[in-house]
């Protein structure tokens, strides 16, 4: 790709960037959202068309004018959000769009070979080709979603966030097959990966590049820059300090869970969190993790235990919390986090319209929702605007300026910055950090901060004391500086529980 | 442009189109159309779809459907004439379609949100007490009424697994079985009582006072238009029915009882078509188990012109009006142009699907 522009209206999306990717190659691209990226992949895969520059395939003129066009040619994109049909079979999804046929009927034997031959290059051969897709777990859905890549014969492939909603295992696993994908001796496909996870970028790929404002703004071998210089050009600015912590007071204890049981596969689970303290639950996805905040929350229902918020047992129902003090931010922003066809100010202010006025219209709405959004920092035009046109960043800080507004003083962070860019990451863990350590306001007091996370370094760098969630079973909580992130991922596992046994 | 102004444009959308299929009518038949009389009587020709429609828009907004009010209205009017045969006062009767329309409401609601105990508590407490009535006298039979709702309530719990049901299904169902229960009801005969009382002035201009300048129908559904503009957009539970249409999980994790909002969105949604049965009795004088046959689509559509989404999550009254007003000025308009039904039904489908595609053009360029 050279010199490739794109604007809409007034927005210059991609001013002039160039790339190239060779076979047998993996491309690590990242950058801030908002950067270009996706709009430089729309471009390749032929979803849209670019106002100028070329692009070339293979030595040759491409100028795909439909995704259709583009899967044709050869280049095939893996989403974030999976771009399968859940109700059909995985060899139906496959060969979707391109079913071998004889004469009027799909060729069902046909299928299923290339079904097979696709399932096996990516190392799946063990799969039913007759399963339905939506009996299968993430990962799963991914390497089917892959395989249809390999089916239509992708020269090409575009990995656009893959690893954002995976567990750890099932990313090693993808790991492993983007390796086998790229080795010249195997397929030797040229390879694009999209990240925000720069140790991910470390790990797999042979190059990077860096885009920013629309531009190329670096490039380099990943095993040489360090973590710091590739964030430091996304950013544009020099990120020193992703992680600070300032002078934290612990004060009393103001939520205590006794034997808490809830949704399995969580057992029951006690512990206490204090004022002016960050504990961190670590953890696979599906270990409980998430099952423990919900039930703190009482999303799901309280099979049996205590909470205690502020020496006392209450309702366990949504609503008593909130006004109790006590907020959650949801792990899936899209689907339960945020209302995204609402406004801005109604996000936030939902949980307690009563802080609003007796009758809140849309005028209060707003008013009362400012504060909130301006400490959080949230980029938009007004707080009218609808959730759902804002980056992934911004509207994370919505649905965190939503525990500000309430005011409240125990805060449930469920994986607080899955898939959003860096610089937003920096400004949230710092906002964090504010809140437990009781500034910026003179007179708040601070606040007590659970964070689910499986971003190890997240936890490790931003938490007080950290607890591993493994099968259901929550360990002991041990002081931050007593981990690292092999002896979590070892607890995660549930390793360090069968040596001791 | 100024955002305000943009804002504006953005929803007085439908209002625009009101205007100009008006203006098109006033300018092609001026000495019929534009008269204050017409007037008065599209007010009235829409007052009973265009009640039911305000009680509608909570119920599409909040992320449901209600396909029986055609259903619910003709039930309405046969309770209302039954009751009045029955001696019941005036008044009494009209509490009746209410009624009726409460309680469907809660039958819908607590089927919609899986509260299968709730429904059948109530279905069998007006079974026994309908039952019951001829042995015991009125009161005897409330009692028996009141016993197995409490028996059910207290059984309920543990008897009845929680069921939520999509709506469209619970009262597609409910559409055909309130239609059935209304002829069972007048024996499949219209129901003609001997005394109306005021029911019988209704739809019709008074003597003296507000009355003699719009019927008594018509104050009634811009009164009611006019609460619920102001329960929807200025209330907490206006917001929470907001909230519930464009995201339930989100409404749930931010601690609104989604629930019992829900419940209280068909109870007030269809205890408007109870009010609608009190107008259309009032229009045809007798209880008629066939009537506003096709009321539900009308409904539907009203709301959908004034700008809600099937999907929940928009939509306002002051649309709803409009979109209603939209509907009867085309039907008016072209009975004064002298042209036949079926222009009218072909004008309306066509209103229908632009406004539904320049509510979406809208969207997009903001």
């Amino acid at each position: 790709m050279r010199g490739v522009r794109k604007r809409f209206g007034a927005t210059t999306a991609l001013d002039g960037v160039d790339l190239d990717v060779g076979p047998g190659e993996v491309l690590g691209l990242v950058g801030e959202n908002g950067a270009g990226k996706s709009t430089l992949m729309k471009i390749l895969a032929g979803a849209l068309t670019p106002d100028d520059g070329t692009l070339e395939l293979d030595g040759e003129s491409y100028s795909p004018s439909s995704p259709v066009d583009g899967r044709q040619a050869g280049v095939a994109m893996v989403y974030q959000e999976l771009s399968l049909a859940p109700h059909l079979s995985v060899e139906e999804n496959l060969v979707l769009g391109a079913e071998p046929m004889r004469g009027p009927f799909v060729d069902r034997r046909e299928r299923r070979r290339i079904a097979k031959e696709a399932l096996t290059a990516v190392g799946r051969s063990s799969l039913d080709p007759a399963e339905r897709v939506s009996r299968l777990p993430l990962g799963d859905r991914q390497l089917v979603e892959i395989a249809r890549a390999m089916a239509l014969g992708a020269r090409v492939l575009v990995f656009d966030e893959p690893t954002s909603s995976l567990a750890r295992d099932d990313a090693e696993r993808l790991f492993t097959l983007v390796k086998k994908l790229a080795d010249p001796a195997g397929e030797g496909l040229a390879i694009i990966y999209i990240s925000h996870f720069l140790e991910e970028v470390q790990e797999l790929c042979d190059r990077y590049c860096v885009l920013r404002d629309g531009k190329t703004v670096g490039e380099g071998d990943p095993e040489i820059s360090t973590a710091e210089e590739i964030a430091s050009a996304m950013v544009g600015r020099e990120v020193e300090d992703l992680y600070p912590c300032s002078q934290r007071v612990r004060g009393e204890a103001v939520l205590a869970l006794e034997a808490l049981h809830g949704k399995p596969p969580l057992e029951p689970a006690t512990f206490e969190l204090h004022r002016g303290e960050v504990f961190g639950l670590a953890g696979l996805a599906g270990a409980g993790r998430s099952e423990i905040v919900r039930a703190i929350h009482a999303l799901d229902p309280v099979r049996s235990g205590r909470v205690t918020i502020a020496g006392r047992e209450r309702n366990n129902t949504p609503h008593a919390r909130w006004f109790d003090g006590v907020g959650m931010v949801s792990e899936d922003r899209k689907d339960e986090g945020l209302a995204l066809s609402l406004s801005i100010a109604d996000n936030v202010v939902l949980p307690r319209l009563d802080r609003v006025s007796k009758m809140p219209g849309s005028h209060a709405i707003e008013r009362s929702a400012g504060p909130a959004t301006l400490e959080l920092g949230v980029v938009m035009r007004s707080s009218r605007q609808r959730v759902g046109e804002l980056s992934g960043g911004n509207q994370q800080k919505v649905a965190l300026a939503r525990l500000l507004f309430c005011d409240v003083d125990v805060l449930l962070l469920d994986e607080p910055t899955r898939g959003i860019d860096v610089g937003s990451k920096a400004e949230i863990y710092s906002w964090i950090d504010r809140l437990a350590a009781g500034i910026p306001e003179e007179g708040r007091a601070p606040k007590a901060i659970l964070i689910v996370s499986s971003y190890l370094p997240e936890l490790l760098g931003l938490c007080d004391r950290i607890a591993v969630v493994c099968r259901g079973r929550m360990g002991t909580p041990r002081p931050t500086a007593e981990w690292n992130e092999e002896s979590l991922m070892l607890e995660a596992t549930g390793a360090t529980q069968e040596v001791s046994e | 442009m100024n955002p305000r102004v943009k804002r504006w444009l953005e929803e007085l959308g439908p209002l625009f189109g009101l205007i100009l299929v008006w203006s098109l009518f006033a300018a092609l038949r001026p000495g019929e159309f534009a008269t204050w009389e017409n007037q008065r009587l599209m007010l009235l020709q829409t007052a009973v779809v265009g009640i039911a429609a305000v009680g509608a828009t909570f119920i599409i907004v909040s992320g449901g459907i209600d396909l029986s009010v055609g259903s619910t209205i003709a039930l309405g009017t046969v309770v209302i004439a039954l009751l009045l045969e029955a001696g019941a006062p005036v008044t009494v009767a009209a509490l009746g379609g209410v009624f009726v329309g409460v309680a469907v409401g809660f039958t819908l609601g607590s089927l919609v949100v899986g509260r299968v105990g709730s429904a059948l508590g109530l279905f069998g407490a007006v079974a026994v007490s309908w039952v019951t009535w001829e042995q015991f006298g009125p009161l005897g039979a409330l009692a028996c009424g009141v016993a197995v709702a409490v028996a059910i309530a207290l059984l309920g719990g543990r008897v009845f697994p929680r069921l939520p049901l999509a709506p469209f299904i619970v009262t597609l169902g409910a559409w055909g079985a309130l239609r059935g229960m209304a002829k069972g009801l007048g024996d499949n005969q219209p129901v003609y009582p001997d005394e109306l009382g005021w029911l019988g002035d209704v739809m019709f201009v008074g003597k003296s006072g507000l009355t003699s300048v719009l019927p008594p129908g018509v104050l009634l559904f811009l009164a009611t238009a006019l609460v619920a503009g102001v329960v929807l957009a200025r209330t907490r539970f206006g917001r929470h029915v907001f909230a519930i249409g464009s995201n339930e999980e989100t409404a749930r994790l931010c601690g609104v009882r989604v629930e019992r909002t829900k419940l209280l969105v068909y109870i007030v949604g269809v205890g408007c078509a109870g009010l609608a049965a009190i107008l259309q009795f009032g229009y045809l004088s007798i209880g008629d188990p066939t009537t506003a046959e096709g009321y539900e689509l009308r409904v539907i559509a009203a709301v959908v012109i004034g700008g809600a989404s099937l999907t929940g999550g928009e939509g306002s009254i002051r649309g709803t009006l409009v979109g209603a007003l939209i509907m009867t000025v085309v039907d008016n308009g072209c009975t004064k142009l002298g042209l036949d039904n079926w222009v009218q039904e072909v004008a309306t489908g066509g209103i229908i699907v632009t406004a539904v595609a320049l509510d979406r053009l809208r969207h997009r360029a903001s």
